[in-house]
C-alpha cells in the first residue's frame, strides 16, 4: 500500500470521506510529514504548496466574492512512529468570500512524533470561514502537537473555528491561536479535547475584540482521566465599544487527573463587555443520579455526560 | 403486599430531624398522592426511595416487594424498576432529547413518548435537552423520560410546577397513562384537582404521615389546616 492510500484508509477511519480526494469539485491538500501526496485547487481557490527544507509551506487563497460550496479537505499525517511535521499555512479570504475546511491530522502508529502547525489566516471585509480541525493521535500517547494560529477578522467577517481531539491519546497538545476580530466581526472558538493516562494539554486562545461591535466566543470543553493534565487559558480583550465577548470553560476531571483553568478578561472601552464562567470539577451528581434513576450504571452515566460535552 | 412499604423511616441531616417514624405504603398500579406544606420532607421522603447518595434512612426500612432495599444504590433500585421524576430537573449539555428519551433502550421510538406529553415530536425530539429549554419545556421531557421506562413505580416531585395552568391536562395525561400501564405512581403535588386523580392520598406533616385515605378526604383535611396545629405524633391510619 502506498503511502496516500495509507493515509486515506487512517483518514477514513477516523471519520473522513475519503470520496472527496477523486471529486474535481472538491479543493484538498494531502501530505505525509514534509512530501505532498496530493492537491488540487479549483475555480475561486488557489493551493499552492511546497516542500520545503524545513516542512511543508502552503498558502490558500480564496477569491474575493467566491463562496465555496464543497468544504477544503486538509490532511496532515504522519505514518512513521517516530518523525516530524512543520506546516506553515498562510489563508487569505478576500472581501466576501465564504469557505469552509475541514482539516484531519492523523498519526495513527505514533510513537514519537512531533507535528508543529504555524497558520496566518486572514479574513477579509465581509468574509466567512468555518475551519474544522480534528486530530487522531492513535493509542500510544506518542505525540507532541504544536497547532497555532494567528488570525485576523476584517470588518463584518466571521471566524468559527473548532479544535476536535477526542478519540485515542493525545500525547502532549499545545494549542496556541490568537484571533483579532475588527468592527462588526464574529469569532467563535471551540475546542474539545480528551486526555487519559498521562496526556498533558495545554490550550491557548485568546481573541482581541478591536473592533466596535465585534463579538467574541471562546468555548472549551476538556475531560480528563487517569493521571492527564490539563491547563486551559481564555484571553478575550474588549477593546471597543460594543464589543462582546465570553468565555466558557468546562472540564470534567476523573481519577487522578489535574485540572486548571486561566480565564483572561481585559476590558479598555467602557462600553464593551466580557464575561467568563468556569466549571471544573467531577461528573455533576444531579446529571449521574438522574441518568441512574433511569437505569444506567454509574460508568455508563459517566460515559454519556462525557461524550454529550464533547459532541 | 404492597408494592412499596416504607416503615418507620426516618431521616436526619446534621441537626435537622427531617423524616421522623414515617410509615407509608404503595400497592402496585396504584396512584398516590402525597399532600404537604413546603419544607415537610416530600422530596426528601422521595430521593430516599430513590436511593439519592446521602439519603439513607437513619431508623426504619424500606420495602420494595418485599425486600429490604436501603442499601441498594440508585441504579440498582432503577433496575428493579423505581424511577424518579425530579422537582427540578437538570440539563445536559450535548445530549438531544432523543438520546434522553432512549437511554436505557436504544430501540425504543421516542416520538409517541413526546406526544403524550403535549410536546410535538418533530420539534423537540432534534433538540437539545440543555439551557435552551424552557422549564415547562424540560419538565415535560422528563415525565416522558419517565413513561419511556414503563417503571413499576414512578416517583413524581411536583410534575406540574412550572407547567402552565392551561395545560395540566397534559399532566393528568402523564398520570393516567402510567396507571394504563400498570406503573404505581407517588405523586407529590400541591395542586388539589391532580391529587384528586389518585386513588389514594397521604398528607405529610413535619415528616410524619398525618393522615391517609381517599383524596378528597385527605384533601379536605389538608385543607382544614387541622395539621398545622396537630399534635407531632399525628395518624397513620386514617384522617382524623
Ligand atoms: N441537608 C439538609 N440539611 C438541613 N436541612 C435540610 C437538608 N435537606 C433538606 N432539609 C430541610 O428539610 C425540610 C424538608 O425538605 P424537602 O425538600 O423534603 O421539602 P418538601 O416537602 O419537598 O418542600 P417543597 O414543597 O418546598 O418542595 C426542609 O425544611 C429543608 O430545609
Ligand atoms: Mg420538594
Amino acid at each position: 500500500m502506498d503511502a496516500l492510500e495509507q493515509l486515506m484508509q487512517a483518514f477514513a477511519n477516523t471519520g473522513g470521506d475519503r470520496a472527496v480526494l477523486a471529486d474535481s469539485a472538491t479543493a484538498h491538500l494531502v501530505a505525509d510529514g514534509h512530501t505532498i501526496l496530493s492537491s488540487r485547487a479549483i475555480e475561486g481557490i488557489e493551493v499552492e504548496a511546497r516542500e520545503t527544507a524545513s516542512g511543508i509551506s502552503a498558502t490558500v487563497r480564496v477569491r474575493q466574492g467566491v463562496r465555496l460550496t464543497n468544504p477544503v479537505h486538509l490532511c496532515f499525517g504522519v505514518l512513521h512512529k517516530r518523525g516530524s511535521q512543520n506546516i506553515r499555512m498562510d489563508v487569505h479570504l478576500e472581501k466576501n468570500a465564504s469557505a469552509s475546511f475541514i482539516a484531519h491530522c492523523i498519526f495513527p502508529g505514533a510513537e514519537q512524533v512531533i507535528h508543529a502547525m504555524d497558520a496566518v489566516v486572514t479574513i477579509g471585509e465581509g468574509a466567512e470561514m468555518r475551519y474544522s480541525e480534528t486530530h487522531f493521535h492513535g493509542l500510544h500517547g506518542g505525540v507532541e502537537a504544536i497547532p497555532k494560529a494567528v488570525v485576523s477578522v476584517g470588518k463584518n467577517g466571521r471566524y468559527l473555528g473548532e479544535f476536535n481531539l477526542i478519540t485515542g491519546r493525545v500525547g502532549r497538545l499545545a494549542i496556541d491561536y490568537a484571533v483579532e476580530a475588527h468592527e462588526n466581526a464574529v469569532v467563535e472558538l471551540t475546542a474539545r479535547v480528551f486526555g487519559h493516562g498521562r496526556d498533558t494539554i495545554e490550550i491557548k486562545e485568546k481573541v482581541v475584540l478591536a473592533g466596535e461591535n465585534s463579538r467574541g466566543l471562546i468555548k472549551t470543553r476538556v475531560a480528563i482521566e487517569d493521571e492527564a493534565s490539563a491547563e486551559i487559558t481564555g484571553i478575550t480583550e474588549g477593546n471597543a465599544a460594543g464589543a462582546r465577548g465570553h468565555v466558557d470553560c468546562m472540564e470534567i476531571v476523573k481519577d487522578k487527573a489535574v485540572a486548571s483553568a486561566i480565564p483572561v478578561v481585559r476590558v479598555t472601552n467602557p462600553l464593551a463587555k466580557v464575561t467568563h464562567e468556569a466549571a471544573i470539577g467531577s461528573v455533576d451528581k444531579r446529571q449521574m443520579e438522574t441518568l441512574m434513576v433511569h437505569g444506567l450504571s454509574p460508568e455508563e452515566a459517566v460515559e454519556v455526560i462525557v461524550k454529550g460535552i464533547l459532541s | 403486599m404492597p408494592l412499596l412499604e416504607i416503615k418507620s423511616v426516618s431521616y436526619q441531616a446534621g441537626a435537622a430531624k427531617i423524616l421522623d417514624d414515617l410509615c407509608l405504603s404503595v400497592e402496585g398500579a396504584e396512584v398516590h398522592a402525597l399532600l404537604g406544606t413546603n419544607g415537610t420532607g416530600k422530596s426528601t421522603l422521595a430521593y430516599l426511595i430513590a436511593g439519592c447518595e446521602g439519603y439513607k434512612p437513619t431508623a426504619g426500612t424500606i420495602l420494595f416487594d418485599g425486600r429490604a432495599i436501603q442499601t441498594f444504590k440508585i441504579h440498582e433500585r432503577a433496575q428493579l424498576g423505581i424511577t424518579m421524576a425530579w422537582q427540578e430537573p437538570v440539563r445536559f449539555e450535548g445530549i438531544s432529547v432523543a438520546q434522553y428519551l432512549t437511554l436505557k433502550n436504544r430501540e425504543l421510538n421516542p416520538a409517541p413518548y413526546l406526544a403524550m406529553v403535549g410536546l410535538e415530536p418533530r420539534r423537540y425530539l432534534a433538540r437539545m435537552v440543555d439551557r435552551s429549554l424552557s422549564g415547562g419545556e424540560r419538565k415535560r421531557i422528563e415525565l416522558a423520560s419517565i413513561l419511556a421506562l414503563h417503571p413499576r413505580l414512578a416517583i413524581f416531585d411536583e410534575p406540574d410546577s412550572g407547567i402552565d395552568m392551561l395545560s395540566i391536562h397534559d399532566i393528568i395525561n402523564v398520570i393516567n397513562i402510567c396507571k394504563e400501564n400498570g406503573s404505581a405512581v407517588l405523586l407529590i403535588t400541591h395542586r388539589e384537582e391532580i391529587a384528586l386523580i389518585a386513588d389514594k392520598a397521604s398528607q405529610i406533616c413535619r415528616g410524619k404521615i398525618v393522615c391517609s385515605g381517599p383524596p378528597a378526604k385527605v384533601a379536605a383535611y389538608y385543607k382544614s389546616r387541622q395539621c398545622l396545629t396537630c399534635d407531632t405524633e399525628g395518624r397513620a391510619d386514617g384522617c382524623p
